[in-house]
C-alpha cells in the first residue's frame, strides 16, 4: 500500500450544538489510497468528509493534508476537490464555464484554465457537451462534469460524497467501473462515501466502516468480508446478511453449543487462546455453508430441513433450519432443492466467526 | 388474429370523446363566475375605455370628442407631476425593495440566533393597512415630533429631516413609508428563495474558492430567476397601491407635489364630476400596467413551454 499518508485525521471530534456527532476521531489514509467510508444512514461520513473538506469548523483535533496541518485553512486553500451527491453544478453557467469558474476566480491565465478544461474533457469525455448547460445533460453526464470540476483543480485529494445515489443501477454500475478507471490512471488520494456495499467493495483499497461516529473496522474489502472486526461490521457487509447463533463456548473452548445445535471449533482460527464457558456469538455466512459433496467432507457436518427456496437467477438462497435454528444459506443457482427437503451441510469455519457476546468484538 | 386485438389502441372508438361534454358539470357550474370575470373586468374595462373618448362629464353619455380628453390631460401639470412621482417612486421602490429585501434574507440567511423574531419584526409592517403606514409616518416625518424632533433635542440643534413638507423630497418621504411596509414581506420571499437553494452548491463554490458575495451574484441570484420576477410582480403591485399611502400621508401636498395618477383619476371621477377626464388617466395606468405584465407573462410562462 500507500507509503507516505496524505491525509491524516488526529483526534477529531465534531458536534452539532448537543449532539456529537464525531467522537475522537483518528485516521490516516496513505497517498493515493482509495479509502470508502461506508455505514448506515446518519453515521456521520458526510460529516467526516466535510471535516476534511473544511466545510465545518471542528471542535477539536487536527487535520493533515500532505504533511500541512490544514485544520483552519479554507476549503479552496486545502488541496482538495469535492464531488456532491446532487451535482451541485452552477446552472445558469454551460460546461465549460462550470469547469473553469473556480480557475477564472483564482486569477490561473486563460491558457492554462483552456488546456485543464480540454484535459478533463478529455479523459471523462464530455467533450461534446462543453457548451450545454447542465439542465440539458442527463445525471451521468452531470456526475461526470462535477468531477471534471475537481479534475481541474489539480489537487492530490478527491472528496466523493454518494456520487452516485442519485443514478439508475445500471448507470452506477458503468460510473463506478469508470471511477476506479480514473483512480488508476490518476493515482490520487480519494475518499469516498456510501452506503452500497458493492461500491465499496469494489471501489476500495480500504474501507472504514463507521457507526456512530466511530470507526468500527478500518481494513481491505478482503479483511472485512472475511475477518470482520465486530458483530456490527460482520452484519453489515454482505447480502443476504450473516447467520448469527447466541450460545455458549463449552469449558475447553472447543465446541460452541445453542441448544441442539452444536459446532466443534476445531476448525476455527481463534485471534488467541480463550477461556470457555462464557456466552459467545456465532457468525456464518449464507455462502460459507456449504453444500453437496463438499458438505461429506467437512470438518463440521449436519443436516438441515429446507423452509423456502429463493431462486435468484445466478444463485439460489435457501431458507432451512438446523437443530431448530433458523439458517440462510446460498446455493448454486441451478440447484434443485424443494421445501421438505432434507439437505447435507457443513459449515466452513475457517470463515466463520466468534463474537464475544457482551462486547461483540470477534476472538 | 388474437395478437392484432390486443395492440393498445386497436379498440380505440372510432371518434375521440367530444370536448365540449367533457366535465361537463363543473363547466356548467363555473358560468356565473365566467360571466362575472367577463363583464365586470373585461366589460368595465371596455367601457372606461370607450367613454374615454367622449366628452361625458357627471352623466355617461356617447358623444365622442376624439383624443380631446387625452390631449387635456397630457397638458394638466398635475398629471405629469403624478406621473412623474409615480416614476420616481416607482424605480425607487422597485430597486430598493428589491437590494434591502435581498441583502437582509440574506443576512437572516446566514443561520442567526433568534431569526424567527426579526422575521416576525421584519414581516410586521405588512399585516398594517397603507392607511395606517401613511398615518404612523406623517407623524414619524413630522418636524415637530418626530424623528427631527427627537435628534435636536438628543443636541443637534441644526438637525434637519423634514421631507414632508418640501415639494422636492415629499415623494421620497411616501417612499420611505412604502419600503417600511413593504420591503419586510420581499425579505421573506427572498429568504424562501435562498433556502430553496441546495446546500451544496454552496459548499461547492466554497471549495473552488469563490467569495461569497460572488456566490451570491453570480450562481444563487441567477437561480433565484423565478423567485425574482414574482417579487417584481408584487413590487409592482404594491406601486400600484401607492394612493392610499399618500392619501393618509400627504393628501397629496405640499400642493400638488406628491400627487399619483390613481388620485387623479379618484379625484376628476367624485370630486369633480370630470369621468371623461378621469377615464382617460385610468385607461393610461392600463396601459403602463400592461406593458409591465406582458413582458412578464412571457418570461414566466412563455418560456417553460420550451423548457
Ligand atoms: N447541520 C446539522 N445540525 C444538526 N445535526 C446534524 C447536522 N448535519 C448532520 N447532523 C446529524 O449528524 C449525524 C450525521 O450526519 P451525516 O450527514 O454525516 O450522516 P451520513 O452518514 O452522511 O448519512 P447519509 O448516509 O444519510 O448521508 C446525523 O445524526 C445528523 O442528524
Ligand atoms: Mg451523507
Amino acid at each position: 500500500m500507500a507509503d507516505q499518508t496524505s491525509v491524516s485525521i488526529r483526534n477529531l471530534d465534531l458536534s452539532f450544538g448537543a449532539v456529537e456527532v464525531l467522537k475522537d476521531l483518528n485516521l490516516d489514509i496513505g497517498a493515493g489510497e482509495f479509502l470508502v467510508l461506508l455505514g448506515s444512514s446518519g453515521c456521520g461520513k458526510s460529516t467526516l468528509l466535510n471535516c476534511i473538506a473544511g466545510l465545518l469548523e471542528i471542535n477539536a483535533g487536527q487535520i493533515h493534508i500532505n504533511g500541512r496541518n490544514v485544520t483552519w485553512e479554507e476549503p479552496s486553500a486545502r488541496g482538495i476537490g469535492m464531488v456532491f451527491q446532487s451535482y451541485a453544478l452552477y446552472p445558469q453557467m454551460t460546461v465549460r464555464g462550470n469547469l473553469s469558474f473556480g480557475l477564472r476566480n483564482a486569477r490561473v491565465p486563460k491558457a492554462e484554465i483552456a488546456r485543464r478544461v480540454k484535459e478533463a474533457a478529455e479523459i471523462l469525455q464530455i467533450e461534446p457537451l462543453l457548451d450545454r448547460k447542465p439542465a440539458a445533460l442527463s445525471g451521468g453526464q452531470r456526475q461526470r462534469v462535477a468531477i471534471g470540476r475537481a479534475l481541474v483543480r489539480h489537487v492530490d485529494v478527491f472528496l466523493f460524497d454518494e456520487p452516485l445515489s442519485n443514478l439508475d443501477a445500471k448507470l452506477r454500475a458503468d460510473l463506478r467501473v469508470e471511477l476506479k478507471r480514473l483512480h488508476d490512471r490518476l493515482g490520487n488520494t480519494m475518499i469516498y462515501v456510501t452506503h452500497d456495499q458493492i461500491e465499496a467493495m469494489t471501489l476500495a483499497d480500504r474501507i472504514a466502516i463507521m457507526r456512530g461516529g466511530r470507526i468500527m473496522q478500518l481494513a481491505s474489502p478482503g479483511e472485512i468480508y472475511n475477518r470482520p472486526a465486530n458483530r456490527y461490521v460482520a452484519d453489515f457487509i454482505g447480502s443476504p446478511s450473516m447467520n448469527f447463533y447466541e450460545g455458549h463456548l463449552t469449558q475447553d473452548a472447543q465446541v460452541f453449543e445453542s441448544g441442539d445445535f452444536r459446532v466443534p471449533l476445531a476448525a476455527y482460527p481463534f485471534d488467541s487462546a480463550q477461556p470457555g464457558g462464557r456466552p459467545v456469538t456465532l457468525g456464518i455466512r449464507p455462502e460459507h455453508v456449504l453444500t453437496g459433496p463438499m458438505a461429506k467432507t467437512a470438518p463440521v457436518a449436519m443436516g438441515a430441513t429446507v423452509e423456502m427456496v429463493e431462486p435468484m437467477g445466478s444463485d439460489t438462497l435457501v431458507w432451512a433450519r438446523v437443530a431448530g435454528l433458523p439458517l440462510r444459506l446460498r446455493m448454486d443457482g441451478q440447484a434443485a432443492v424443494a421445501p421438505g427437503d432434507q439437505l447435507d451441510i457443513g459449515l466452513d469455519l475457517a470463515r466463520a466467526a466468534l463474537f464475544d457476546a457482551k462486547t461483540e468484538l470477534r476472538l | 388474429m388474437s395478437s392484432t386485438d390486443s395492440v393498445p389502441g386497436g379498440r380505440r372508438p372510432a371518434r375521440p370523446p367530444r370536448r365540449l361534454t367533457r366535465n361537463m358539470t363543473a363547466k356548467v357550474a363555473s358560468i356565473p363566475m365566467v360571466l362575472t370575470a367577463l363583464v365586470i373586468f373585461v366589460g368595465c374595462t371596455v367601457w372606461s375605455i370607450v367613454y374615454s373618448f367622449t366628452k361625458t362629464r357627471s352623466i355617461p353619455k356617447l358623444e365622442f370628442v376624439g383624443f380631446d380628453q387625452y390631449e387635456r390631460l397630457w397638458s394638466t401639470n398635475r398629471w405629469l407631476v403624478s406621473i412623474e412621482n409615480l416614476a420616481i417612486y416607482g424605480l425607487c421602490s422597485m430597486v430598493f425593495s428589491l437590494v434591502i429585501g435581498f441583502v437582509l434574507a440574506a443576512l437572516l440567511d446566514q443561520k442567526i440566533r433568534f431569526e424567527n423574531t426579526f422575521r416576525t419584526i421584519l414581516l410586521y409592517p405588512f399585516a398594517l393597512s397603507f392607511i395606517v403606514t401613511g398615518l404612523v409616518w406623517q407623524w414619524i416625518l413630522n418636524p415637530n415630533f418626530g424623528i427631527q424632533k427627537v435628534v435636536q433635542d438628543l443636541g443637534f440643534e441644526n438637525f434637519a429631516f423634514n421631507p414632508l413638507s418640501n415639494a422636492d423630497t415629499v415623494i421620497y418621504g411616501v417612499l420611505i413609508a412604502g419600503l417600511w411596509q413593504g420591503t419586510g414581506l420581499i425579505m421573506v420571499l427572498m429568504l424562501a428563495g435562498l433556502r430553496g437553494i441546495d446546500g451544496e452548491v454552496w459548499k461547492a463554490s466554497r471549495v473552488d474558492g469563490i467569495p461569497a458575495w460572488k456566490t451570491y451574484i453570480f450562481i444563487v441570484i441567477p437561480m433565484m430567476k423565478p423567485v425574482f420576477i414574482t417579487t417584481l410582480v408584487i413590487i409592482a403591485s404594491g406601486i400600484i397601491k401607492v394612493y392610499d399611502l399618500v392619501v393618509a400621508q400627504t393628501s397629496g401636498g405640499p400642493g400638488i407635489a406628491s400627487e399619483v395618477p390613481a388620485k387623479y383619476v379618484y379625484d376628476f371621477m367624485f370630486g369633480r364630476r370630470n369621468l371623461g377626464q378621469a377615464l382617460a388617466g385610468s385607461t393610461m395606468m392600463l396601459v403602463t400596467v400592461l406593458i409591465v405584465l406582458i413582458p412578464w407573462a412571457y418570461l414566466e410562462f412563455g418560456s417553460k413551454k420550451r423548457g
